[in-house]
């Protein structure tokens, strides 16, 4: 062994943490480990199908929360190959800096996303619209508290 | 003794020539009088930076420098035991960052070793205090940390362990932060205020590399054939130098009595209760090997502290004081 040992050996079995998985080949493909679900000590069990290929991790979006009585914020994402190794990950990557008080981590593809294409539809009705905001409304008179 | 929260407030009152004398001042960057005010707070952001307010490597050389603390020889020879251990094994982690299995784990694997590197710090710069250079100032961090042959290091043989794969590695922090866990929660009651303070501040970092490590044992271990396999040969590797972090000698003896070092055989039965519960729920077994010979504490190393220091001492002795 080096002085070093040789951290450049890929630990690709170090990604997979199956405890239900059948031990049965010493090798394992990420290939393999995509098609089965990862599950953690004590998680349950998430899909992780929007994974990218060539990672064994899925994806998590990660809402950092940055002090008491604000909403958590979305802060970006990461890999995880479970719920807890997605909230210490993202305690690494998001929050290294003194940034937050509180983190939320959902899967990607738990996430429904509006459509960016179909944005007039969904977006340009309430422009010109301006009756739906109070500022339109002039005060009545003797009204007290407003 | 004071507590922490004490002891930040005491140095908090030198701020204001500390970071004349030092250069280190206010690294916050967010917006100037951020602070929330209450829900809907418009400059609420996910990134703000805030510096926090804990203690410093530069806060306890500024009480070194200004003669507020000066640790006695024995407590300095303490201090660079537990200095030279976290430093030993930040520049052991270093090595991972770019290298390890996925981009979270190099982080992973650099915060630690980063807060390693800050307990560091903290530990040379008491010492330093008690040992001077030739022109009589205390040494300093860097004299001690770049300036010192290897049979002049305190560290025990655990910390200069090879990394080997990441199994390895995760053994060895397994152990270390196992141990340095109770070491630092004990060492929050030392009589010697500043071995205190930097204790307090140092237990928090290492509950969390406590978690880090046992998240990864219990995920190695139940993982598949290969990474069991691994994670056995892993802790197999680098048991033989357990023994030595515990072996209690005249030194700490002496400073135990006075109450400001913990007696190391009196954190065994805590680190074998702890360390047994993780194994167990991970179904693996302490390791049946014989112990390393150690020497560590006396200046005697294996043939990996050489190599180590060699990378991590060469730009300060080729280029003495470079700055960059």
């Amino acid at each position: 062994m080096s002085p070093h040992g040789n951290p450049e050996v890929p630990a690709s079995s170090a990604t997979e943490i199956n405890r239900e998985a059948p031990k049965a080949s010493p090798v394992v493909e990420p290939a393999d480990i995509k098609s089965s679900p990862v599950v953690g000590p004590g998680e349950t069990r998430v899909s992780t199908s929007s994974n990218t290929p060539g990672n064994a991790w899925g994806l998590w979006e990660v809402f950092v929360r940055s002090s008491r009585g604000l909403s958590h914020v979305h802060a970006g994402s990461l890999h995880a190959p479970d719920a807890a190794m997605a909230l210490r990950n993202a305690r690494d990557l998001y929050t290294r800096r003194n940034e937050g008080v509180s983190i939320w981590v959902v899967p990607a593809d738990a996430i429904a996303a509006s459509d960016p294409d179909s944005k007039g539809s969904f977006f340009e009705s309430p422009q010109g619209k301006d009756y739906r905001h109070a500022t339109y409304y002039t005060k009545s008179e003797g009204v007290k508290h407003l | 003794m004071s507590s922490p929260e004490t002891k930040a407030t005491e140095t908090k009152a030198t701020e204001t020539s500390a970071e004349a004398a030092t250069g280190h001042g206010d690294i916050s960057t967010g917006v100037p009088n951020a602070a929330p005010t209450g829900s809907g707070d418009s400059n609420a952001s996910a990134t703000r930076i805030t510096p926090g307010n804990a203690l410093r490597p530069e806060d306890i050389a500024l009480e070194v420098r200004t003669g507020l603390v000066k640790p006695s020889g024995d407590v300095a020879e303490y201090a660079l035991r537990l200095g030279d251990d976290a430093l030993i094994l930040a520049q052991r982690l270093g090595h991972w960052i770019s290298r390890a299995p996925e981009l979270e784990e190099d982080v992973a694997l650099g915060n630690i070793a980063l807060d390693q590197l800050g307990h560091a710090r903290s530990f040379l710069t008491y010492a330093g205090g008690a040992l001077a250079n030739e022109d009589g100032t205390a040494k300093s961090e860097d004299d001690l940390a770049y300036f010192r042959r290897e049979h002049e290091f305190r560290s025990a043989h655990l910390f200069e362990q090879p990394n080997g794969d990441f199994a390895v590695t995760i053994a060895r922090q397994f152990v270390v932060s196992y141990y340095q866990f109770e070491l630092y929660r004990r060492l929050t009651e030392s009589s010697d205020e500043t071995l205190a303070a930097i204790a307090a501040k140092a237990v928090k970092e290492v509950d969390y590399h406590r978690d880090h490590s046992a998240q990864w044992i219990l995920r190695l271990a139940g993982g598949t054939d290969e990474s069991r396999k691994r994670i056995i040969h892993g802790l197999k590797l680098v048991w033989p130098y357990v023994g030595e972090l515990f072996e209690d000698d005249a030194l700490v003896t002496r400073l135990a009595e006075a109450g400001a070092a913990v007696v190391p055989s009196s954190i065994r039965e805590d680190f074998d209760r702890l360390i047994g519960e993780v194994l167990k729920e991970a179904g693996l077994e302490v390791p049946d090997v014989p112990s390393a010979p150690g020497g560590g504490r006396s200046g005697k190393h294996s043939e990996h502290l050489g190599y180590i220091l060699a990378e991590m001492q060469v730009l300060a002795r080729e280029y003495p004081g470079a700055s960059w």
